[in-house]
C-alpha cells in the first residue's frame, strides 16, 4: 500500500520550525515535504537531534510550524480554529516513548480519559469501548492495575489502546519502541501492523533504529539536520542506500568490504528480492559464462516479509562482461562497487 | 495529679483546645481556598506553561515574596486595621484568621506551584494530544496528578498554622498559645505551659499522621 499519488492523508508542504534559543535561533526542521498515503505505515529515522521529534509534532499541531503547510485529509490544519485542531487531534492518536500514561488513573481510567474529554459516549458506552480496547491490545486482567504496576511493555498497549478510544484515522509513534527490550519491541510492533491491517490506520513513526523500519514500515523518509535526505520505499532505501547518513543508520561501509582494485577485476553488489532470493543464479551464471567470483560480504534477511539478499562479490576471469548481463537478467540488481 | 497540675485549669484548657482548632480548621480551608488558584496561576503563567504571561508572573511573585517575607508576629499587627474593618473586630478567632490567611496562603500557593511542576510536561503534552481544551488539561490532568504534592503542602501549611495560631495569641486571638503565654509564661505556671505544648505536640502529629496516609492513598507512582 504505497499509492502516494492518491490524495494523501498526511501532506507536509515545504514545513519548517526554528525555535528561539539563547544563542540565536536553532533551526529543528528545515523545509520537509512529505506526503503519507492512508493507511501506509510511514517511517521517519533519523540520529538524535536530526528533528524528529519535532517533525511528528507539527502533523498534529503539538509544535505550530514556522513557515509552511500540514495538510491533514485534505485540511490545512495550521488555519483550524481552537475547536477545529481539538477535533483534528481526536481523529490522530499518538504514543510516546516514555509512555506519559496518567499516573493518577488506572489501565481503564488512562483508556477512558480521551473519552471522557470527547463527552460523546455515555459511561455505560465508555465502559463498553474501554473493554473492548482492554481486549484488542490483551490488558483485559490489567484493567484496574495503575501505570506503576505494569511492565514497559504493558505501558505501551495502554498507550495505544488510550491513542485509539476515539477511533482515529492516524496513529503517531515518538520512538515508541526506544524505551523497550527488543523482544518487547517486536511484540509492540507486531501490534501496530496488526492495526495497520485490520482497521486500514495510517501510522506515522519515528525511530532511530533502522531493525524498527525493516519490521513494520512501508515507506521510510530519512532525516539529517532537519532535512530529508532520503526517502522511497524500505527495500529501496534498505538495499540501495545513497546518503551517508542513510548508511550510517544502516552501519554500512560504502565499499561493504570490498578489496583493493585490480585489473580485470570488478567489484559489484547483487541486490535481489522476492522469487530471486530463492534461485541457484550464483552458481548457475558461474557455471554457465565460466566466471571466476570471490565474495566478500553477504546478508539474507526479510524486510516487512519479503526476502531479500545482498553480496558484495568480484568478478574475474573470461566472460565478466555477459555474467553480469546474466544477472540482469535473472532479476538481480547490479552496482558497481567503488572504493 | 491534682497536685502535679495545680494551676491546670482543665475546662479552660478544653476552651483554648477548640479556639486553636476553630482558627486551625477555618484558617486552613480558606487559605486552600485563596492560595491553590493562585498556585495554579503561578505555574500556568510562567514562561514556556499554557497561558505564559511573564507581567502577570512577575506581579503575582513579587506579591507573594512580600507576603512571604513579613515575619508573621509583624503581619500580625500589620494587619489589624484590615481585619478590623473585614471582621469587626480584631480579637478572638474572628479576629485572627484574616491575618491567619494572609500569612499562609503565599506559602501554600508556592507549594501548588512546585507539586504541578513536578508532573511530567510528557503527560501535559499526551493530553493536549487528545484534543483537550485547557480547562480539561488543568482539572482532568495537572491538579489529579499533583494531587499527592498538594496534600503534602497542605499538611505542611496546616502545621505551620498550628504554630501561626499560637502566635496569634499575642495579639489577642485566644487559643492554646494565648493560654501558654499568659499563664505558662506571664505567671510562671510551667505546669499549663508544659500541657499546651503537648497539645500542640499531639495536634501537629495528629495532622502529621493524617497526611501522609492520604499522600499515601492517592500516590499511584
Amino acid at each position: 500500500m504505497t499509492g502516494s499519488q492518491l490524495q494523501p492523508r498526511i501532506e507536509l508542504v515545504d514545513v519548517a520550525k526554528t525555535f528561539p534559543t539563547e544563542a540565536g535561533d536553532m533551526a529543528a526542521v528545515r523545509g520537509v515535504s512529505l506526503r503519507i498515503a492512508a493507511g501506509e505505515v510511514f517511517g521517519i529515522i533519523g540520529e538524535s537531534g536530526a528533528g524528529k521529534s519535532t517533525l511528528v509534532r507539527l502533523i498534529n499541531l503539538l509544535e505550530r510550524p514556522s513557515s509552511g503547510r500540514v495538510i491533514v485529509d485534505g485540511e490545512d490544519a495550521t488555519k483550524l480554529s481552537p475547536e477545529g485542531l481539538r477535533g483534528l487531534r481526536r481523529r490522530i492518536g499518538m504514543i510516546f516513548q516514555h509512555f506519559n500514561l496518567l499516573s493518577s488513573r488506572t489501565v481503564a481510567q488512562n483508556i477512558a480519559f480521551p473519552l471522557e474529554l470527547e463527552g460523546r459516549l455515555s459511561k455505560a458506552q465508555i465502559r463498553a469501548r474501554v473493554d473492548e480496547l482492554l481486549g484488542r491490545v490483551g490488558l483485559t486482567d490489567h484493567a484496574g492495575q495503575y501505570p506503576a504496576q505494569l511492565s514497559g511493555g504493558q505501558k505501551q498497549r495502554v498507550g495505544i489502546a488510550r491513542a485509539l478510544a476515539c477511533g482515529p484515522s492516524v496513529l503517531l509513534c515518538d520512538e515508541a519502541t526506544s524505551a523497550l527490550d527488543p523482544e518487547t519491541t517486536d511484540q509492540v510492533l507486531e501490534l501496530l501492523a496488526e492495526l495497520n491491517r485490520d482497521l486500514g490506520l495510517t501510522i506515522v513513526l519515528i525511530t532511530h533504529e533502522m531493525d524498527v523500519v525493516r519490521q513494520v514500515c512501508d515507506r521510510v523518509a530519512v532525516l539529517e539536520r532537519g532535512l530529508v535526505v532520503e526517502q522511497g520505499e524500505v527495500v529501496d532505501v534498505f538495499l540501495d542506500a545513497e546518503h551517508p547518513a542513510t548508511r550510517r543508520l544502516l552501519r554500512e561501509d560504502a565499499a561493504d568490504g570490498a578489496p583493493e582494485p585490480a585489473p580485470g577485476v570488478r567489484t559489484v553488489r547483487l541486490t535481489y528480492r522476492g522469487a530471486a532470493a530463492y534461485a541457484p543464479f550464483l552458481s548457475r551464471i558461474a557455471q554457465e559464462t565460466g566466471v571466476d567470483f570471490s565474495l566478500h560480504a553477504g546478508r539474507v534477511a526479510r524486510i516487512k516479509g519479503e526476502a531479500f539478499g545482498q553480496l558484495t562479490l568480484s568478478l574475474s576471469g573470461r566472460n565478466v562482461v555477459p555474467a553480469l548481463a546474466a544477472f540482469e537478467a535473472a532479476g538481480v540488481r547490479v552496482r558497481e562497487v567503488t572504493r | 495529679m491534682s497536685a502535679l497540675f495545680a494551676n491546670v485549669e482543665w475546662p479552660g484548657i478544653a476552651q483554648a483546645m477548640l479556639e486553636t482548632l476553630a482558627m486551625l480548621i477555618g484558617s486552613l480551608v480558606l487559605t486552600v481556598a485563596l492560595g491553590l488558584p493562585l498556585g495554579v496561576l503561578l505555574f500556568l503563567t510562567d514562561k514556556g506553561q499554557m497561558f505564559a504571561r511573564p507581567g502577570l508572573n512577575r506581579l503575582l511573585a513579587f506579591v507573594v515574596n512580600v507576603l512571604r517575607s513579613v515575619p508573621f508576629i509583624i503581619l500580625l499587627i500589620l494587619m489589624i486595621p484590615v481585619t478590623l474593618t473585614m471582621m469587626g473586630t480584631s480579637l478572638g478567632v474572628r479576629g485572627a484568621i484574616p491575618p491567619l490567611v494572609v500569612g499562609a496562603a503565599p506559602f501554600f500557593a508556592r507549594l501548588v506551584e512546585t507539586a504541578l511542576r513536578e508532573v511530567d510536561r510528557g503527560v501535559v503534552e499526551a493530553v493536549q494530544a487528545m484534543g483537550a481544551k485547557p480547562r480539561q488539561i488543568i482539572l482532568g490532568a495537572l491538579l489529579p496528578e499533583a494531587l499527592p504534592g498538594i496534600i503534602a503542602g497542605v499538611t505542611v501549611t496546616a502545621i505551620a498554622l498550628v504554630s501561626y495560631t499560637a502566635m496569634a495569641g499575642v495579639v489577642g486571638a485566644g487559643g492554646l498559645g494565648d493560654l501558654a503565654v499568659r499563664f505558662g509564661y506571664q505567671r510562671f505556671q510551667t505546669d499549663v505551659m508544659v500541657v499546651t505544648v503537648v497539645l500542640l505536640l499531639i495536634l501537629v502529629q495528629i495532622l502529621q499522621t493524617v497526611g501522609d496516609r492520604l499522600v499515601a492513598h492517592f500516590s499511584h507512582r
